[in-house]
């Protein structure tokens, strides 16, 4: 009895931590800005307003960033699910020629790599560096996403591959109509980590599209407007403003909220790809 | 983020295909994608690691890496008389321990708590919110915490109703308190997500072990004790011996998107150092010399792990 009442506590707890913060966010994000300077503001606001949203869809940067981070999520999750699954399909080939080696090829990338500045001056040789595809095209394969794939294809029972190549399928047939179709699990799983990866990332877009506007992230924004309100503090923010009555804190919540919401919104429904995916990622050689 | 469990190696009769003419055109489509894919990691996996060779010249860029002269190890030498790359790796380390014993323990204490709560729903509930901060950016996990713990932010005022504190605290403005923002930063991500493999591996624990357990007459920490943590030990230590290469690696964004000047002396990671020389200055050997000795201890940490699993006899990496 002691034991549940512990327990229901430890979870309650548990459940207002996770939750409070995003929560406090967006009653900041509905509240007027210098009114939310005085405090106090805790799950419901004081002062209500959409100014702050409208001050973030009227941000050309945060827009951009918007639609910038869209197609990267969309047209990285593509790539990488097609690369990584091909991938996996040859070597998960038990005829396969070079199994062993293309494999460990990859198994290799997981533990050694060539560090930050061999790597940034490598994209800026191959002229990555201030475009598009340097979201896209230097992370599509991934060893650990390979695996994750590899594993659920080994569960695949060979008699169908050699059934279809007694009627005559070659390998592209087998992987596009008889593999993949089996697969759709374990791609929804690789699917997501790779998306929320692409939707979250930040560091690519300072670090080699630091210098071209056009091509800045959600998430990037959102981190200069967090530097904005820790260097600069409010106070002075606040009188600058055309609105008089948003804050730097107060846009960045609103900001938060529509960055978060997407992946709020869709993942509870994944759970179950995820959760599987996680258990049958058997991670070895 | 390498999360699995290691089955063990199923022994299946492999067919032997002998390397013959006849055998590569029969795999010719295969084969044909397996040359692009290397060709594709060759050159974004692989060329890089030739970039190691600054670190052991007075790079210049104009005069690239065959012709920039060569120095030996003076670069490293330079490396360490710097106290504050001794600092720096000091950080790191420190960091990557205490976020990865903290972030464990409360992954495993989150699932076997999950675990004996007997509604139904409310578990799904629970674990269905646990999961919520893994799928947030450390940009906005980071731009939370700093308002929970601003002046009017919700710390500092439990901590003044309850007469801990006689005004408020700026929590990122001492140096104390960083590494333990930090490590409560983790736990707060990831303690759902990190659950999910021990959830399902307590699930895996065959029930007539709890049933023998009651009928013994074992309470519920006693099944806790007996049963379930010898249940998913094995998962434990395989994650414990995935991550603890990557202890080194668990130190860039959240310091340096929290870090202040304030606190520098204690925030500044490895991978932060390399940034600051490397592309801020310009210096790349230094930073090329950096990011090596972090890969080099990153190996050494992964072997030493596995052996120390195989010597105890438990499952190991390879």
């Amino acid at each position: 009895m002691a034991f549940t009442i512990f327990n229901t506590i430890f979870m309650i707890l548990f459940v207002v931590i996770t939750l409070y913060p995003v929560l406090n966010t967006l009653a900041i994000s509905f509240n007027d800005g210098t009114d939310a300077l005085r405090g106090g503001i805790y799950l419901w606001p004081r002062k209500w307003t959409l100014k702050n949203y409208i001050t973030v869809l009227q941000k050309d940067n945060l827009i951009t960033g918007a639609i910038v981070s869209v197609a990267r999520t969309v047209i990285g999750t593509i790539l990488s699910l097609v690369a990584n699954a091909i991938l996996a399909f040859i070597v998960s080939r038990k005829r396969f020629l070079f199994k062993k080696q293309l494999s460990l090829f990859w198994v290799i990338t997981m533990y050694v790599n060539g560090g930050m500045i061999p790597t940034f001056l490598l994209y800026k040789n191959l002229h990555l560096t201030n475009s598009f595809w340097v979201y896209v095209v230097p992370g599509m394969i991934s060893a650990f996403n390979m695996l994750v794939i590899r594993t659920y294809m080994n569960g695949i029972p060979d008699s169908l591959e050699e059934s279809a190549q007694l009627d005559g399928a070659g390998y592209t047939t087998i992987f596009v109509k008889i593999i993949s179709p089996l697969c759709k699990p374990v791609y929804a799983t690789v699917a997501l980590f790779v998306a929320v990866g692409q939707w979250n990332s930040w560091f690519d877009a300072m670090l080699y599209n630091r210098m071209s506007d056009k091509l800045t992230t959600l998430q990037y924004e959102l981190m200069k407007l967090l530097s904005s309100v820790t260097n600069q503090g409010n106070s002075a923010e606040a009188m600058k403003n055309a609105l008089g009555t948003v804050t730097p804190t107060s846009v960045r919540a609103a900001a938060t909220i529509l960055t978060m919401l997407p992946i709020v919104c869709l993942y509870p429904f994944l759970q179950r790809y995820f959760v599987t995916g996680l258990t049958i990622g058997g991670v070895k050689e | 983020m390498a999360l699995g469990v290691v089955r063990k190696k199923e022994k299946i009769k492999e067919p032997k295909v002998k390397l013959t003419w006849k055998e590569v055109k029969r795999q010719k489509v295969l084969l044909f994608w397996a040359a692009i894919i290397v060709v594709y990691g060759i050159i974004f996996y692989y060329l890089p690691l030739g970039g190691w060779a600054m670190a052991f010249q007075n790079y210049r860029p104009k005069d690239g890496l065959f012709h920039s002269q060569f120095v030996g190890l003076a670069k490293f030498q330079q490396l360490f008389a710097d106290d504050t790359f001794i600092r720096v790796i000091r950080n790191t380390l420190a960091m990557g321990v205490i976020n990865l014993v903290v972030t464990f323990v409360m992954a495993i204490v989150f699932a076997i708590l999950l675990n004996e709560v007997k509604s139904k729903g409310g578990k799904k509930v629970v674990q269905t919110i646990s999961y919520l901060p893994h799928f947030l950016s450390w940009i906005i996990v980071t731009g939370i915490l700093h308002d929970a713990l601003s002046g009017t932010g919700i710390v500092n005022e439990l901590l003044l109703k309850l007469g801990i504190l006689s005004q408020p605290l700026n929590f990122f403005a001492y140096p104390k308190y960083f590494w333990a923002i930090v490590a409560f930063a983790n736990v707060w991500k990831e303690t759902g997500w990190n659950a999910i493999i021990y959830l399902s591996a307590i699930t895996a624990i065959d029930p007539s072990l709890y049933e023998a357990a009651n009928i013994d007459g074992a309470g519920r920490w006693a099944r806790i004790k007996y049963v379930t943590l010898p249940g998913i030990k094995p998962t434990i230590m395989i994650l414990l011996l995935m991550n603890v290469g990557n202890v080194l690696n668990a130190g860039f964004e959240i310091q340096y998107l929290l870090g202040n000047g304030l606190v520098q002396s204690v925030s500044q990671t490895i991978d932060i150092y390399v940034l600051k020389w490397g592309i801020s200055q310009n210096d790349f050997a230094i930073g090329t010399a950096a990011g090596i000795f972090k890969s080099l201890v990153s190996i050494v940490l992964i072997v030493i792990a596995n052996q120390i699993a195989k010597h105890n006899g438990e499952e190991r990496l390879f």
